[in-house]
């Protein structure tokens, strides 16, 4: 049962990456026995299954995601959220207010006004409707400082790295708190501007890179260099 | 024969007016990733045409109530700059340009999964800078690129290339005085992967066997520029790639 | 644009094509029962009205005097609209012509004129600056399927039922002399429609074949057998093979439905 390409292989849509009795991870789909990329990306392989890594996706809304987006909108039920998805999602007043309270239309803006920035989780989202968020849990709500970086949603993970190996060092390295929203937005925050803009630099880099072995080295190297400057 | 005389588009030897055999296509040259603004892009030089195409989506479908239940909606605007033809073209859409909208949109539909996107539209703008015949193949070769750039899932890329008459002999690819002055003219967009054609027309006149050997000459060519799509694509992380492993 | 088809109908609908069967007991490749007639509208210069199974195309060809095109000052012009008019279905809206009413105009406007079936250079008064203007208007009275088919046939049975004024030129103006000149016709082209369904073709879709079916490829014939014109429309594909065999049987078909407008 033969696999067309090596592991880590750059593909594009429609290419053949194997033929058989495969399974069709993401950004794959199979069409009999043969199995496609449908998107460009990284191959890879694990056991049976099939996965492409997209170079460059957009993010598409998950129950459970944290993500951070920003108030664009403020209807009579609540905020609409701009949280880098197909639709816009809905931040209902309910989650804010208590039940038996009924805000008056003009005091949702004095909680959060268009232009906020939030923290949110995704509470609701099928093909039916837009995505729920709340704010509810800790950690969730107005954001009141830092910088934003956005980056390919699906480069979280490497962001991530094995373990959190790449986010502590990162976090070590700066001594910046940050946020990873699935949507690809992240929120850094440190004592100086300083460390905030060595943060970006590292995760922008990681964002271009993450598709070159070796990436956690790398960007040691780079902030330490940055840092020695 | 009354007339104006007519230059030879192609000589005896088989050499076309721009020195191409009849089987080679122009030369061209494709560059993705070329807007900052819109979510993909490419850009496209075959021969003096010169297209641009970009993707905005999926987003929320405006107006709301095109939106579909079960898909996205895949919108598509061809449309030619005024300056990009030899007498200047009117800005306004031209009934043309309302039908090489449709048979653009009709030939990548096939190649995206829309069905991963319901209730939203993938708004696609291909632009013609500059024309020089063949302009929907080339609009079409492009979009596809501005596609994938955009991370839209796709079953495969499409690649469009025309082939005709011209001077009484089968050629591909024809360049704008070819196809005027030609016999005939067929363009056609092909997905190499399951060799399904998506844009199939014609404009001229031909018998049977010459339609048969027209339409394999130009498969030959969507199937090169297919080549050239995949090569671009990874271009540049290939570059990027090379350079880090050193 | 496409209204809901039940899905039990779609199932039947393939089932039968997949037995060689149609919704109406046609045969895979058989064109419903052409009815036309000619010369319906007196004051048009030409006119046909064609029933094609339920669906009904009205063809009206005016004729004037005009401009001709800076680059091409010894032709007549040619132009030739479809109205997709709301009487003929719930699908269509008044308004400025939609992308279908301009392809359907455009693949009956490439049939005529690549097929060279006006002579326009046989249509120019005064060089540069009088040619006669063929105005060829499609009129859809009712839509039952294959617009292209029936509005195509209906164009061409129109323009040879045209008669246009004795135009001549004396001492510098455009006169009407006595009596009627045929419109000269030299080519009389014919439009057949195929669909594809669960990957079977078929023939003449009716509406509701139409609107289950994955994509439509038209080919235009002239009449020694030529293609002079092709279309392939909606968002399915067609493989080599397919559009190789569509060619062979279209050819047959159309020197068939050609019999309906000149009589042999």
């Amino acid at each position: 049962m033969p696999v067309f390409f090596e592991k880590r292989e750059i593909v594009t849509p429609g290419d053949l990456l194997a033929e058989g009795d495969y399974i069709a991870g993401e950004n794959t789909y199979k069409e009999g026995d043969k199995l496609y990329a449908t998107r460009l990306g990284l191959v890879d392989f694990a056991d049976k299954k099939v996965i492409v890594v997209a170079l460059k996706a957009f993010y598409v809304p998950a129950v459970g995601d944290t993500v951070i987006g920003k108030v664009v909108e403020i209807t009579i039920a609540g905020w609409l959220v701009d949280i880098k998805a197909a639709q816009p999602a809905m931040l209902r007043a309910s989650d804010v207010f208590e039940r038996s309270f009924r805000p008056q239309r003009n005091e949702l803006p004095s909680v959060f006004d268009i232009g906020d920035l939030l923290i949110a989780k995704i509470i609701a989202y099928d093909r039916t409707r837009d995505p729920q968020l709340t704010v509810r849990e800790p950690g969730l709500g107005k954001i009141t400082r830092g910088q934003i970086v956005e980056i390919t949603p699906t480069k979280i993970p490497r962001v991530i790295g094995k373990k959190g190996s790449m986010i502590n060092m990162i976090k070590e390295q700066t001594g910046c708190h940050i946020v990873l929203g699935q949507n690809g937005v992240i929120l850094i925050s440190g004592k100086t501007t300083e460390n905030e803009q060595l943060a970006m630099m590292a995760i922008r880099k990681i964002d271009e890179e993450s598709h070159i072995g070796g990436l956690t080295d790398r960007i040691n190297e780079l902030m330490k260099d940055y840092k020695r400057k | 024969m009354p007339g104006k005389t007519q230059d030879k588009l192609i000589d005896k030897e088989g050499k076309r007016v721009d020195g191409r055999a009849l089987d080679e296509l122009r030369p061209i040259k494709i560059e993705v990733g070329v807007l900052s603004n819109a979510d993909g892009s490419a850009y496209i030089e075959q021969g003096k045409c010169k297209i641009l195409a970009a993707v905005y989506g999926p987003r929320e479908a405006h107006p709301k109530h095109l939106a579909l239940p079960d898909r996205a909606l895949l919108q598509c605007r061809y449309h030619m700059a005024p300056f990009s033809v030899d007498e200047r073209k009117s800005p306004a859409p031209s009934r043309r340009e309302v039908e090489i909208s449709k048979v653009i949109r009709e030939a990548l539909e096939p190649a995206i999964f829309l069905e991963y996107y319901p209730r939203t539209s993938i708004d696609l703008f291909i632009e013609v800078l500059q024309a020089d015949g063949g302009t929907r193949c080339a609009g079409i070769t492009v979009a596809a690129l501005a596609l994938a750039d955009a991370g839209i899932p796709m079953r495969d890329l499409v690649a469009a290339c025309a082939a005709g008459k011209a001077d009484g002999k089968l050629a591909l690819d024809l360049s704008d005085a070819e196809d005027k002055l030609g016999q005939a003219d067929i363009p056609v967009a092909l997905m190499p992967t399951s060799d399904a054609v998506t844009l199939l027309q014609m404009d001229g006149i031909l018998n049977l066997e010459e339609f048969e050997q027209t339409v394999n000459l130009a498969l030959t060519g969507c199937k090169q520029i297919y080549k050239l799509q995949k090569e671009t694509l990874k271009a540049k992380y290939v570059a990027l790639k090379e350079e880090k492993e050193e | 644009m496409s209204s809901v088809v039940a899905k039990v109908k779609q199932k039947q609908i393939a089932q039968l094509i997949a037995n060689g069967k149609r919704l109406d007991g046609r045969e895979i490749y058989e064109h419903r029962e052409i009815q036309l007639e000619v010369g319906v509208i007196e004051k048009a210069e030409g006119s046909a009205r064609v029933r094609l199974g339920k669906t009904e195309v009205l063809v009206g060809i005016k004729i004037e005097v005009g401009t001709p095109f800076p680059d091409t000052p010894e032709e007549g012009v040619l132009t030739v609209n479809a109205e997709l008019v709301p009487l003929a279905s719930p699908s269509f809206e008044p308004g400025p012509p939609d992308e279908n009413s301009i392809e359907l105009a455009r693949i009956v406007d490439r049939g005529i004129r690549e097929s060279k079936a006006i002579p326009v250079e046989e249509l120019s008064l005064e060089s540069g600056k009088n040619v006669i203007i063929v105005f060829v208007d499609l009129y859809v009275l009712n839509h039952d399927g294959n617009l292209i088919d029936a509005s195509a046939i209906a164009a061409t049975a129109a323009l040879l039922n045209t008669k246009m004024p004795n135009y001549a030129v004396e001492e510098g103006e455009i006169k009407k002399k006595s009596g009627y000149v045929q419109l000269p016709i030299k080519n009389h082209p014919i439009a057949i429609t195929f669909a594809k369904i669960d990957g079977k073709m078929i023939a003449d879709p009716l509406l509701e074949e139409e609107q289950v079916m994955d994509s439509r490829l038209t080919m235009t014939f002239d009449k020694d057998g030529n293609i002079c014109a092709i279309q392939k429309g909606g968002t399915g594909y067609f493989t080599l093979k397919e559009i190789v065999e569509a060619a062979k049987i279209g050819q047959e078909k159309s020197a068939e439905l050609r019999k309906h407008v000149v009589k042999e």
